[in-house]
């Protein structure tokens, strides 16, 4: 048992996380940067900060992560991280020559106290930033919050330095797609496609973290949203958020700067919250739902209707960011399932874990939910009482391993499986395919556990 | 891409082998600016220690650390595995602002109630050394009060390379050293330094030495135990391996305990023999393991060769680019390619040091590229200009190989296999050869 170090009483921890459900703010400023079209992130800190961030993602998306460090040594952690940071900014535009180039603090350079816009200022006055490109940042302590945090702050930075509040009011409704995969902000750009709508979408990472092999090294491949998207941003008819805790601050600011009417929704996981986006996006471009979706809609319905049967009742735990978790927990509720033990190491405040009460409030079950929250302890709650089904990044399994539970990964990180960034789980398609994997794992279970008499060809 | 401009301080960090001068700069702290491959001091002290199974490892500092750390290679055990847990004090803003021993002090305490862990090693990140918190004391304390050993480790990130957490590790080793009773420890005795049994090497060496008639008191850190590093002083011999991880250690061991020190690679048939035979040669008033060793080499040779011709005769020809943490690990390496009838297009490391990259002149070939601390855009220019069929690095490598269509081999972190010994070289051959002759690659791209 790889977990047997885990206590089945459970005592309250003060000091401590232990096996935890959240990294640092850095990362996802670095995932988010990387949705910008020719953007070369930069991490302001020492040099394992950045290695470890590139590391991750890279095991994540199997795909090659670009991003620059300020290295910082001892002096620097004295007299400040100006001079690495000038000297960083001119070294990667003479060598990496990016679009832009978007620098994350990190606790090192935010305890030090860097004052990274002056230091860009500065940069700018000496002229080390070549004509027509950026230098962009964000802060991102990494005693705060956690990685879902830092994608936040990157993505409101977006809107900080280029959205244009001059610019005429277009016909483009503004998407932000949240701390998903490539291949959910792809399938989020199709719905609104087939839907005719004209939109920019940011961050974009998809055909950047999940591109095709074509026998060339890209340090900046094709896709990504350009400076030019980001700046008209501004002149957007509405923006629809996706996520509040990824995506809320962004579209509040460029709600606040460039009068964008945003609308912060849950990230369109199920049926219910589709439906919701789908319906958001009608009403504010003034457009019909195309056949099409509500093709696939009837769809996604009649897979929940032949197997409704399966999905009763059954006890699922989940650990997850705040923005997946929540809309994963009305899915489940909304198919008879029940979540009864609810995880995430974001501190994602009160407001956030009333949402959680209130999503679960009619399921016939202790539910226990706990925010912020470690695998640890989600752990002892499985020990005391088990699940049919867990869901959750990589590292739930060794829980589903050492008790002998059905997994199911979805989030960050997924260090062990591909297909992630290649097929969604957002949308009507998306949820099919969740559907999938829900009824894969139960049956799988099934079938194995069945007696030979109680053992079923047609389910 | 063949035009990508080197940075003026990094072309003293590239050598053309058979150019003239040879004039390598090495063992700098990397441009600011650039995109390296390199870690920090803390991931250095983190992959020496980590593998210690029976001890608490608690990593004081915002949760990333832990977080990044968590499990991420292996380091197999035959008992506790408290180790692949991750444990932090997860600072927050206040503590930050107010400090973080309280905090530490607390985690401390109720971690060691709960788990009675054997020793206790307490990693400082970099804030820890920014906001002053005094971690000795801390430690000190707890120490104390719970009557186990609670060791920091000084690895805070900005203060120096990845080396410099080797050597903050073998310091909290040293620590532990001595401290138990050594009567029972044969005279014919040797320490595994620096072997970390991420795919389940240790155990093949502690058997050949075994086999040879000679005691393995402690193996650090792979598969390690801390009452294991408490009597191995006891040992008449420290056998090291790799350049950089733990040669500190064995110094310190020399300088207090007089135990002399040889450095051995169990990679690749040559140098794996040469790590037993040095050994046997270290005991040679007892002759007889000498003989053991023979036969042992021979019939471990005997079991491998014949396979081995036959991959030999799959990829010989076939031209490989090596760019890994330690130097020392590139020229175990070059000799085992060269058995495999493969040419060293590529030689390059992290961490190696002037004479590292001298050696590595000596071994290579005309006209091979040697790299210290390369970027990704260097790698990749000079591994099309070499037409590199392979390619050897760890996991930030493994996507830029297989985006241009080149086979690729983990010889870090996230080997799953053992590459040390004979079976390990035979897996090594084995694993080569799927990559290079992979028929994926026939469906790549034409590299430009």
């Amino acid at each position: 048992m790889l977990l047997r170090h885990t206590t089945e009483t459970i005592r309250e921890r003060k000091a401590l996380t232990v096996n935890p459900a959240k990294t640092c703010q850095p990362i996802g400023a670095m995932y988010a940067a990387l949705g910008i079209h020719g953007c070369l992130p930069h991490s302001h800190g020492s040099q394992g900060c950045y290695a470890y961030h590139r590391s991750t993602l890279t095991r994540h998306y199997k795909e090659p992560v670009m991003a620059a460090t300020s290295a910082f040594t001892e002096g620097a952690s004295v007299f400040g991280g100006q001079a690495n940071l000038l000297q960083a900014i001119d070294n990667i535009f003479t060598v990496y020559d990016p679009e832009v180039i978007a620098v994350h603090t990190t606790c090192l350079s935010e305890t030090i106290g860097d004052d990274i816009p002056q230091i860009i200022g500065k940069a700018k006055a000496d002229g080390k930033i070549p004509d027509g490109k950026y230098v962009i940042h964000t802060n991102t302590p990494s005693y705060v919050g956690s990685h879902v945090t830092g994608f936040a702050n990157m993505t409101k930075s977006m809107v900080d330095y280029f959205a244009e509040p001059s610019i005429p009011r277009g016909k483009q409704i503004n998407l932000i797609p949240g701390f998903v995969e490539p291949a959910d902000m792809e399938e989020i750009k199709r719905i609104t496609s087939v839907m005719g709508i004209e939109t920019i979408l940011f961050p974009d990472t998809a055909r950047v973290l999940n591109g095709p092999m074509t026998g060339t090294y890209r340090m900046y491949p094709e896709g990504g949203v350009t400076i030019e998207e980001l700046k008209r941003t501004g002149g957007g008819m509405a923006t629809v958020a996706l996520g509040q805790a990824a995506s809320g601050a962004a579209a509040r600011a460029l709600d606040v700067k460039c009068k964008t009417p945003c609308h912060i929704l849950d990230l369109p996981i199920g049926l219910h919250a589709t439906d919701r986006f789908v319906d958001t996006l009608r009403r504010v471009a003034g457009v019909n739902v195309p056949e099409c979706l509500e093709f696939e809609r009837g769809q996604l319905l009649d897979v929940i209707a032949d197997m409704h049967q399966y999905f009763h009742g059954k006890r699922v735990g989940l650990v997850g960011d705040p923005d997946q978790l929540l809309a994963l927990t009305r899915f489940l509720v909304s198919i008879d399932m029940h979540p009864v033990y609810l995880v995430t190491g974001t501190p994602a405040g009160k407001k956030f874990k009333s949402a959680l009460r209130e999503a679960v409030k009619d399921v016939p079950a202790e539910v226990k939910i706990q925010v912020p929250g470690d695998m640890f302890l989600f752990h002892q709650w499985i020990k005391q009482q088990p699940v049919d089904l867990l869901i959750g990044n990589t590292y739930l399994k060794y829980i589903a391993r050492d008790e002998d539970i059905p997994f199911i990964r979805h989030g960050f990180p997924i260090l062990d499986r591909v297909g992630h960034s290649y097929f969604p789980t957002l949308g009507y398609r998306g949820g099919m395919r969740l559907l999938e994997k829900f009824l894969d794992a139960l049956l799988d279970r099934k079938d194995r556990d069945s007696t030979e008499s109680g053992f079923e060809l047609v389910m | 891409m063949s035009s990508i401009p080197i940075l003026k301080e990094r072309q003293q960090q590239i050598h053309r082998t058979g150019e003239e001068p040879f004039t390598m700069t090495c063992g700098q702290h990397s441009v600011a600016g650039s995109v390296s491959q390199r870690a920090c001091v803390f991931c250095g002290s983190r992959v020496v220690l980590y593998p210690i199974a029976d001890a608490l490892h608690l990593i004081h500092g915002p949760i990333g650390c832990a977080a990044y750390t968590w499990d991420i290679r292996g380091a197999l055990s035959s008992g506790p595995e408290l180790h692949r847990l991750s444990f932090s004090t997860d600072l927050q803003e206040k503590d930050v602002v107010f400090g973080g021993e309280k905090k530490l002090y607390r985690a401390l305490v109720e971690l060691i109630e709960t788990h009675k862990p054997k020793a206790a090693f307490v990693y400082a990140t970099c804030i820890v050394g920014i906001i002053g918190d005094d971690v000795d004391a801390v430690c000190r304390q707890v120490s104390r009060e719970t009557g186990i050993p609670v060791l920091p480790v000084h690895s805070e990130g900005f203060k120096g390379t990845k080396k410099d957490g080797y050597k903050a590790a073998c310091e909290a080793l040293f620590k532990l050293v001595g401290e138990n009773p050594v009567d029972s420890v044969s005279p014919r005795s040797i320490n595994i330094l620096g072997e970390f049994n991420i795919g389940g090497e240790a155990w093949i060496i502690r058997d050949y030495y075994r086999r040879m008639g000679v005691e393995v008191v402690s193996v650090m850190t792979g598969d390690g135990r801390v009452d294991d590093v408490r009597r191995s002083h006891g040992a008449a011999l420290n056998v090291v391996q790799c350049s950089g991880a733990m040669t500190y250690l064995a110094e310190m061991m020399k300088e207090a305990y007089g135990i002399p020190y040889i450095r051995v690679s169990y990679f690749g048939i040559e140098d794996q023999s040469r790590a037993l035979y040095d050994v046997a040669a270290h005991f040679s008033e007892d002759p007889a393991i000498m003989k053991r060793t023979r036969g042992i080499v021979r019939e471990e040779v005997g079991r491998i060769y014949p396979e081995l011709q036959t991959i030999r005769a799959r990829v010989g020809g076939k031209r490989a680019a090596i760019y890994v943490g330690g130097a020392f690990k590139a020229f175990s390496l070059i000799k085992a390619l060269r058995q495999l009838d493969m040419d060293v297009v590529l030689a390059g490391s992290q961490t190696g040091n002037d004479s590292d990259y001298k050696t590595l002149r000596d071994m290579c070939d005309d006209g091979t590229i040697i790299l210290d601390d390369a970027n990704p855009l260097e790698l990749s220019r000079y591994i099309i200009e070499k037409r590199a069929d392979l390619i050897i690095g760890g996991v930030k490598e493994r996507p830029i190989a297989y985006k241009m269509g080149i086979g690729f081999c983990d010889h870090n972190h996230e080997r799953k296999i053992p590459l040390a010994g004979y079976e390990g070289m035979l897996n090594f051959a084995r694993e080569v050869c799927r990559t290079v002759t992979s028929p994926v690659w026939r469906f790549a791209p034409a590299r430009q």
